[in-house]
């Protein structure tokens, strides 16, 4: 506890500083951004056999795509002017902190790394997450819409809850009023967009076509390596994890039967026609 | 009916004594769980005065785990669709709460508002579609009640256990809750919406916090179509990289949609191209389909775009690549250039 007491200190004074002049003018907005250490997205993964899981070991890991964006995002707002910090959160086991890394590479300022073992479901990282921001007080807070493991789409939604902050999901736009305190955000809907304004503190997550992100340069990698990574536990967050979920089990999908290739267009209707009776 | 509610109310007492182990305290509980029946609470989209039909499969999944079901709505002038939900079969009561302040389905007011409804109700399910509207919603409302939420399901196996895809639908998670409510949304293609007639079910006034929304609906922008429903419709074409402008996109796949009557689906890298509409997006992070029939060209086959689309019935693919990963799961393949294929298919269809 006491290797980061200089740290709380600080953190105590800006925070009380900052507290001050939240929600009115403010010069020093700071966003708050989720990122999670999930299996590459280009990897073909395998249940377990004894299906209590996937296969982790030896498996490429990368930063959620959807999280990607939600840095670039905050990453862009920060060079328009609008934001003057951008804190990359990761929870997890200790390879979350690679995640930071990566995140610090592309252009965040500094990091923080809740270190939790055991399965983390939205409801917990939710909880944290609220309490950081209590500690920090972020006016944005920016997540991916889902992560590309559990598929969940839930934590950015259960934050906002948990904080009574508006949420804008789904988001491909984002366009921040500094003075006024809003942000105005298109959403991707079923059937189209939507906008929606809202007051800051809010929390954001981000679709896919919200930005391309970038990629972090050699410098860049370099220089992250001397950024700070905070580290907390759940229980210096005051949050108990609960696991309300149980594995029962996890097994591959139904394999399709192979189909057949056909050699022409009048085979194919032949085919969908008199065999699979689909037109 | 009787069995599953039975089953259900075996397998909760089997989590009691996994919990407490077998104590005084273990039966009283046991005793506390066969008491308690089961309840859901579907939570029902309308929009502008008319429901949506697609938000029916939460009845039907309802039904899977027995107990009452009672339906709820919110809106203004909410009366009408109150009553046209009451038609539907399964529900035993439809609770509507009219405020216009409920129509554009706003999370920050929503989410007071159903926590509201479900402790007066005292649900012990509460399911809603896995649509924009229903994955927006219902982690807030979770997160309000402290459980966590299940997400997307596609099947259920008991009162308390769920089955529902992982990583991009490459693998099949079973989990079990012991939240006393239990927060899901539903995958509609896995439960098919029963019929919208034959119910009777009485209506009846919920609670209205009447909570302010910070969040102000400025506008939408959504694409008119009289093509069915992608979510929904029984043939799906779909377009994808190989259709190589928005121009051709339109030329190839729309005949052919309209041929066979079938809605029209995009790859994501048919939508980034901007070939096709957004909203158009069939995969992990666009719209989950499972038409009888998925015909799909110029589409390689990403585990992403595969995710949305294998639990079609058939899948047919055209594509000049013989190797693409598509024909790994297509019923019947066609190797060709689409812009060849599809127009002579087209054509076909339409003379015979």
């Amino acid at each position: 506890m006491e290797f980061h007491s200089v740290g709380v200190w600080n953190s105590v004074l800006t925070f009380s500083i900052a507290f001050k002049n939240l929600y009115k003018h403010q010069p020093n907005m700071k966003i708050m951004v989720a990122v999670k250490r999930v299996i590459d997205y280009a990897v073909k993964i395998r249940v377990k056999p004894d299906k209590t899981g996937v296969e982790s070991q030896n498996v490429k890991m990368s930063m959620n795509p959807f999280c990607e964006i939600a840095l670039e995002e905050a990453l862009r707002i920060k060079e328009g002017g609008m934001a003057s910090e951008v804190v990359a959160v990761s929870m997890g086991p200790a390879h979350c902190v690679d995640t930071l890394r990566t995140g610090l590479a592309m252009g965040a300022d500094r990091a923080i790394h809740v270190d939790a073992t055991g399965p983390l479901y939205p409801l917990s990282v939710a909880k944290l997450f609220k309490a950081l921001v209590e500690l920090e007080k972020p006016a944005l807070l920016i997540l991916g819409k889902q992560a590309i493991d559990d598929d969940c789409n839930q934590t950015g939604q259960m934050v906002a809850g948990l904080l009574g902050w508006p949420q804008g999901t789904f988001a491909s736009k984002v366009v921040l009023d500094k003075e006024k305190q809003l942000a105005t955000v298109d959403r991707e809907v079923d059937g189209g967009l939507e906008t929606l304004c809202m007051d800051l503190p809010a929390v954001i997550t981000t679709d896919l076509r919200l930005n391309q992100p970038r990629y972090a340069t050699l410098p860049n990698i370099m220089k992250a390596k001397s950024k700070v990574i905070k580290k907390y536990t759940p229980q210096e967050l005051n949050v108990e994890i609960k696991s309300d979920l149980e594995v029962l089990q996890v097994t591959e999908p139904p394999k399709r039967k192979a189909g057949v290739i056909v050699s022409s267009v009048d085979e194919l209707i032949d085919k969908l026609k008199n065999e699979a009776h689909v037109i | 009916m009787a069995l599953p509610l039975r089953s259900a109310l075996l397998r909760q007492t089997a989590t009691c004594l996994r919990q407490h182990g077998q104590t005084a305290i273990s039966r009283t509980s046991q005793n506390a769980a066969l008491q308690r029946l089961l309840s859901t609470l579907a939570v029902l989209e309308q929009r502008e005065g008319k429901l949506n039909m697609s938000s029916l499969a939460s009845i039907s999944a309802a039904q899977k785990l027995g107990g009452s079901i009672h339906g709820f709505v919110a809106g203004g002038n909410v009366k009408a669709v109150a009553e046209e939900a009451a038609k539907v079969e399964g529900l035993e009561k439809v609770i509507f709460v009219d405020n216009s302040a409920y129509d554009k389905g706003l999370p920050e007011n929503w989410a007071p508002l159903l926590v509201e409804n479900i402790k007066k109700g005292g649900y012990t399910h509460v399911l809603a579609g896995h649509s924009a509207f229903g994955k927006n919603l219902m982690p807030r409302v979770a997160a309000l009640l402290d459980v966590q939420q299940i997400s997307d399901i596609t099947a259920i196996e008991g009162e308390d256990t769920f089955v529902r895809p992982i990583y991009a639908g490459n693998a099949i998670l079973t989990v079990q809750s012991e939240d006393n409510v239990k927060l899901i949304t539903v995958r509609g293609t896995a439960f098919p919406s029963g019929a919208a007639e034959g119910g009777s079910a009485s209506t009846e006034e919920g609670a209205d916090p009447k909570v302010d929304s910070p969040t102000e609906w400025v506008s939408e922008d959504l694409a008119v179509s009289d093509r069915p429903d992608l979510g929904t419709a029984e043939k799906v074409v779909s377009g994808g990289r190989g259709l190589k402008s928005k121009e051709d996109f339109d030329r190839v796949m729309t005949p052919l949609a309209d041929a066979l009557g079938a809605a029209i689906g995009a790859s994501r890298a048919a939508v980034d191209s901007g070939f096709a509409d957004n909203s158009l997006q069939v995969g992990q992070t666009g719209k989950n389909v499972a038409p009888q029939l998925y015909l799909c060209a110029g589409i390689s086959g990403a585990i992403q775009h595969l995710a949305g689309m294998k639990d079609s019935k058939v899948i047919a693919a055209i594509n000049k690549d013989a190797d693409a990963p598509i024909f790994q799961v297509a019923d019947v393949g066609l190797v060709g250039d689409l812009f060849e294929k599809v127009p002579e298919l087209t054509e076909k269809l339409k003379s015979s």
